[in-house]
């Protein structure tokens, strides 16, 4: 065992395949924020909401001042520029890891799958020997420069890609989603106008065959591009799979990501003729970068410290997201422990929260109306979301105390309707809400689903 | 070793179409189609309710002219009764905010109440207003009408002895000919360019005819049917229930007539009953039932429509002509009818909405 892990530490390959990846990502994590940006949802979801939801233990994270989100975000895109060419880039990378995460931050709102992957991709990624080829830092010389890189270097974004598409496609393995086709029989029948198959969204088959297809897809296609033989079919599938979900729902970039991050799973030799070609489109030397040399993870202290850095992550990552194991209940239903667990496209889970603010002494009682404090995403996402209704709950009490209030409690009548089940009460409506503790577990809070 | 990869994902395939085999009674050989929905809409209900408030408006404005020509108690009976006639109308196509009456902002001209007076009274006494001005939506429309022809003074004869000073007479001439020029221009819209192009527009997507529909009825029912004719002046949102801020609160006996109205064709609407309530067509109900053919779910409709009877019945028992009254002197009883309108809301915006795959207004960030 010992030999075994020791020949495999040992083991050396091409760093061209870290060349590529690190150019891609920095190009599509630019175009990403040129996007956000372009589509006014900067000032849509950060400086329209008078009150944002905040991540438990990141309350500390606020909206910058004025006109400082814009210096975030250019900051983040200029970083995501100096990754793509190599250009001090372990600072850039660490820049754009701080300042990514940070935006994802502001608001829990936002929260996505794909932005949760680009974070810790991007924290991953600091450790990773990206730039020692074909980059703005290995021209500096020799004592960056470096052909081949171990073999682990390349695995272990293998690995990080291996946890989401297996864990995305284990959280398919409900019943709703197997035996109902649920959400997708909701979803479907209204994308009739997609070019060539919309005729079928509305037949039954087609909601069985995507459900089963998803979850077959996610489970197995690491399988399919880790073998040789398989890869170039397996390619196509991923191709075929993520264009798919780019016509059929509103998923932004996150399907280019995926597709291009599965490139990573091809030989040296194709990622070097990718590098050899670009090389000579950009009119660049790429011999210059071919010193033989090999980068190795060295024994000294920062090494060690990053070598326990890297399997702690992992670890992390992989036991992360079963931590809903401990929580009872119906995770589609409570969603403790749903976000950070590659839960992509579960369930449809619409609600509807109607707060009441009670004068403990008097008796007398108000409803808010909620776009006097929310916008319609912020409320969509709140009322489907216990963690959510505590917190603006709490918002509600502080915001009528200031007003002159007195005695408040808040209490909260909610219904959620659950892929496709009729519509049941959510939150237990006799609770004061003041009275639960933020931080506290929401659990008991909730009613359980009826079957 | 490729074959065998092969073989496994064509198998798994065939596996798919197998699998379902048994599912196949349960199959819809017919795709719904949106744009029989959206031409009922357009011909049997948004229509012709336009074309009947446009006329009754056009009464209203004919009944001004007579009445300040002779401004006897009999004519000024009959320009109550056309004015009451038009709200009436109104009733039935507020909730239509799509098109030219969603450019136009027709609603907020036609019906914010309660009516700024004070503002009213000194746009008259300067003689310099301009009604288009948002500033004015609280001093136009019929709630300004209702303040001019009842609140003024408390008999009739003193109101006529007001209103036809030279400042009154032009201030309500302009308010019945903005009501005019607006509605003629949403009317003239749909009987334009629009009917076919809200027909076509039979997609869905956010923008799609269907999707807007839903919404502008989900945001009429919500905002203006059950906060603005109820739940605001029985204090709701305030704590603290406001007769004064009742729909046509200075005649006084007409809010549960104007109630009733809009109740009637919001149920209209849902169930695809036409204008004259002489056809029945496709409209939300009959989408709903479809999706319920697909997930096999609870009957939804009969749900909601079950739910508005209640309501109804609850309004026929505790509502009353005088709506200001009631909400002075016992607004629980406002407050229970208002409990059962505001049920149908978790089956509207939750149940309902889900099954069209409607998001409530939609916001174009990223999904995952």
């Amino acid at each position: 065992m010992n030999t075994l892990l020791r020949n495999y530490r040992a083991k050396v390959t091409k760093a061209a395949p870290l060349a590529v990846f690190r150019i891609l990502f920095g190009f599509l994590m630019f175009v990403s924020l040129v996007r956000f940006w372009w589509n006014g949802w900067i000032e849509k979801l950060y400086l329209e909401p008078s009150f944002h939801f905040h991540y438990y233990g990141f309350e500390w994270v606020q909206i910058p001042p004025g006109n400082w989100i814009y210096v975030l975000f250019i900051a983040a895109a200029l970083s995501a520029l100096a990754v793509m060419i190599g250009f001090y880039y372990r600072w850039a990378i660490s820049m754009f890891f701080i300042l990514f995460t940070y935006i994802e931050l502001l608001d829990k709102t936002t929260y996505l799958n794909h932005y949760y992957f680009i974070s810790i991709l991007s924290f991953l990624l600091i450790f990773l020997p990206m730039h020692r080829y074909f980059s703005w830092d290995a021209r500096r010389g020799d004592h960056i420069a470096a052909e081949y890189v171990p073999q682990w270097t390349v695995d272990s974004i293998k690995l990080l890609l291996a946890i989401v598409y297996i864990y995305a496609g284990l959280a398919k393995l409900n019943h709703d989603w197997l035996f109902n086709a649920m959400p997708l029989t909701l979803w479907l029948p209204v994308k009739f106008e997609t070019p060539l198959i919309g005729f079928l969204m509305h037949e039954r088959w087609m909601h069985y065959l995507f459900s089963w297809g998803g979850a077959i897809y996610d489970l197995t296609i690491v399988f399919f591009l880790l073998n040789k033989r398989t890869r170039v079919f397996a390619f196509a599938m991923v191709v075929i799979f993520h264009v798919l979900t780019r016509v059929l729902f509103p998923i932004g970039m996150f399907p280019f990501i995926m597709i291009f991050s599965t490139l990573i799973f091809f030989s040296p030799s194709f990622h070097q003729s990718i590098l050899n070609r670009l090389s000579n489109l950009l009119s660049i030397n790429i011999h210059r970068f071919n010193n033989k040399k090999t980068w190795r993870f060295g024994a000294n202290k920062w090494h060690r410290l990053r070598a326990a850095v890297l399997i702690l992550f992992f670890s992390i990552q992989i036991l992360f997201p079963l931590r809903y194991l401990v929580y009872p209940g119906n995770i589609y239903w409570n969603e403790l422990g749903y976000r950070f667990s590659w839960r992509v496209m579960l369930m449809e889970k619409t609600g509807y929260a109607n707060f009441k603010i009670v004068n403990a002494q008097t008796g007398k009682r108000f409803y808010v109306e909620n776009d006097d404090f929310l916008t319609a995403f912020q409320e969509k996402q709140m009322s489907t979301q216990v963690d959510f209704i505590i917190e603006y709950a709490h918002h509600l009490g502080e915001h009528f105390a200031a007003q002159g209030h007195e005695h408040i409690q808040v209490f909260v009548e909610s219904y959620a309707a659950l892929n496709g089940r009729m519509s049941q009460t959510y939150v237990k409506d006799d609770i004061d809400l003041l009275q639960v503790d933020q931080n506290s577990d929401y659990n008991e809070l909730i009613l359980p689903l009826n079957e | 070793m490729k074959g065998i990869h092969y073989t496994i994902s064509i198998l798994t395939i065939v596996l798919f179409f197998s699998c379902c085999e048994t599912e196949k009674k349960r199959m819809f050989t017919d795709e719904f189609d949106r744009s029989e929905v959206l031409t009922f809409w357009a011909d049997d209900i948004i229509i012709p309710a336009y074309e009947q408030y446009v006329s009754d408006l056009q009464s209203l404005s004919d009944q001004v002219t007579i009445f300040y020509d002779d401004s006897s108690l009999e004519q000024f009976d009959l320009l109550k009764d056309n004015w009451l006639s038009a709200y009436k109308s109104w009733q039935h196509v507020s909730m239509f905010a799509i098109g030219q009456a969603e450019t136009n902002e027709i609603r907020k001209y036609t019906n914010i109440y309660p009516s700024d007076t004070e503002l009213i009274e000194s746009n008259i006494s300067s003689g310099v207003y301009n009604l288009m001005l948002p500033s004015n939506f609280d001093a136009q429309g019929f709630p300004a009408l209702d303040y001019l022809f009842f609140g003024v003074a408390d008999d009739a004869a003193s109101v006529i002895a007001i209103i036809t000073e030279d400042a009154y007479q032009q201030y309500i001439i302009d308010i019945v000919s903005n009501l005019t020029s607006l509605s003629e221009a949403v009317l003239n819209d749909w009987k334009g360019a629009y009917r076919a192009e809200f027909i076509a527009n039979s997609g869905s997507s956010a923008t799609a005819s269907f999707d807007k529909m839903a919404n502008d009825f989900m945001f009429y029912y919500e905002k203006f049917f059950r906060a603005g004719k109820l739940g605001i002046p029985a204090g709701v949102f305030s704590g603290s229930a406001n007769g004064q801020s009742v729909e046509a609160v200075y005649s006084r006996n007409y809010s549960k007539l104007l109630f009733d109205e809009a109740f009637k064709s919001v149920q209209q609407f849902f169930n695809g009953v036409s204008f004259d309530g002489s056809t029945e067509g496709p409209s939300l109900d009959v989408y709903l039932d479809y999706v319920q053919g697909l997930t096999e779910g609870t009957d939804l409709k009969k749900a909601i429509n079950d739910q508005w009877a209640i309501a109804a019945s609850a309004a026929e028992e505790h509502l009353q002509d005088d709506l200001k009254a009631l909400v002075d002197d016992d607004f629980i009883a406002v407050l229970t009818v208002y409990d059962e309108i505001q049920k149908a809301i978790v089956l509207l915006k939750v149940d309902m909405m889900k099954q069209f795959c409607v998001q409530i207004d939609y916001v174009d960030a990223d999904g995952d």
